[in-house]
């Protein structure tokens, strides 16, 4: 059975124009316009989206979970890159 | 959802797999008592992982073999318009069963595996798919007792730690909400209407009414999984706890639709501000739950059924995907 099994695709939906692609949920399908049936059956039954993304699950590149301190940490003690790091006197307007 | 772990199962990486030492299993509980979400490719205990593939695959097995009960009504609906609304019921049933094995395979085990555990008999689902659904009103007692009660359940379970299920269950809990105000409307017509009518709705929630208050499984003091669930946050509210808020809720509707519950001992309680309940038949939930409820043999049959029947169709796609590939790289 392990051999029929259609390969699985991650699901980006547009939930309407001027907004980003947003990942939804994933189907199985044998092929690329297969992903983008089903995943038009299955994501958007209710209008939810005027656009749609499929990509092979195993074609996205993730970054690893146990290096997200290593990956994400050097941003954390950056707190002059945020406005509210600046002190200004009250009574200086348009800052 | 991010499901890249499947691809690797079987050759993963060399080193000692990672060892659920005390410390890990702390800084993971404290992630989830800190209300963090865990993502699929988080570090989790093994246990904590198998729970969810159990808990989360029955949860889509229901769903699926759900379809069977309201299929069989799907060429008899009275309407146009109840046939076309119980066709988009059942269709979202189908729907929610997807949503919910992708978000079992993001733990690593396939849909394939899934399916090939329910129609084993090793997975199962839920017991209320065990009866048959005989008459029209049995539709609009499905509707509104049974995707009540499921409601109930789900709804704590769209806050629980596991992102991908947690995503899951906010989709499908928005989509109940029809499921359930479409079978009260059903009861409602039926109950307006004349004596028969009447009476058949009567006869439908006589006959829904206990099966739909055992959804929400035995009580917490015999649930095997609850207390460790609840530590995990998988589960946010004990099973009475749950049960009493269904029938807390529900009594009051079907007193509305001026049907009587099935039950000489339910009174309301001022003191608590709960309805007193009778005793629940637990060895009829037993039975049905090990394969002798009414429809048992009938649902496993089509499912099985259809699970062959789509045998032919799947290698056709493929095959079909096969050749179209070979054409572009020529």
């Amino acid at each position: 059975m392990a051999d029929q099994n259609w390969p699985l695709y991650e699901v980006f939906i547009r939930s309407r124009s001027g907004l980003s692609h947003k990942h939804a949920g994933s189907v199985h399908a044998a092929d690329d316009q297969m992903a983008i049936d089903h995943a038009r059956d299955v994501y958007t039954r209710r209008n939810e989206g005027v656009s749609i993304w499929v990509v092979k699950s195993s074609e996205i590149i993730a970054s690893d979970p146990a290096e997200s301190s290593a990956l994400f940490e050097p941003a954390a003690d950056k707190i002059y890159r945020h406005p509210t790091f600046y002190e200004i006197p009250d009574g200086v307007e348009n800052l | 959802m991010y499901t890249q772990g499947l691809d690797q199962q079987g050759n993963k990486t060399e080193g000692p797999e990672p060892v659920e030492s005390a410390e890990r299993l702390a800084a993971f509980q404290a992630r989830i008592d800190d209300e963090e979400k865990i993502e699929a490719k988080d570090w989790m205990p093994e246990a904590y992982r198998k729970t969810l593939v159990r808990q989360i695959s029955q949860h889509a097995h229901s769903e699926i073999i759900g379809m069977q009960p309201e299929g069989n009504w799907l060429t008899r609906a009275p309407t146009l318009r109840r046939k076309v609304i119980l066709l988009a019921k059942v269709q979202d049933e189908a729907g929610h069963g997807l949503y919910l094995y992708g978000a079992g395979e993001t733990l690593g085990t396939s849909r394939d595996q899934m399916v090939a555990d329910l129609l084993s008999g090793k997975a199962k689902y839920s017991s209320i798919f065990n009866y048959p659904a005989i008459t029209w009103a049995d539709i609009g007692a499905i509707g509104w007792l049974v995707d009540s009660a499921a409601i109930m359940n789900q709804i704590p379970l769209c806050r629980c730690s596991y992102g991908p299920y947690a995503r899951a269950m906010v989709r499908i809990c928005k989509e109940e909400s029809f499921h359930q105000r479409q079978g009260f409307e059903i009861m409602l017509t039926l109950s307006r209407g004349n004596d028969a009518q009447k009476e058949m709705a009567q006869d439908a929630l006589n006959r829904w009414w206990w099966p739909s208050l055992m959804m929400f499984g035995p009580s917490d003091t015999d649930s095997k999984h609850s207390a460790q669930s609840m530590a995990w946050k998988i589960k946010r509210f004990s099973n009475d706890e749950l049960r009493q808020k269904f029938i807390d809720v529900t009594v009051p509707q079907a007193e509305f639709l001026g049907l009587r519950v099935p039950d000489d001992d339910l009174e309301f309680d001022q003191e608590t501000g709960h309805y007193n309940f009778g005793e629940i038949n637990w060895q009829e939930f037993y039975d049905v739950l090990a394969g002798n409820g009414p429809c048992n043999t009938q649902r496993m049959a089509n499912r099985q059924k259809a699970h062959d029947d789509g045998a032919w169709v799947r290698e056709a796609a493929r095959a079909y995907a096969a050749k179209h590939a070979a054409d572009k790289a020529a």
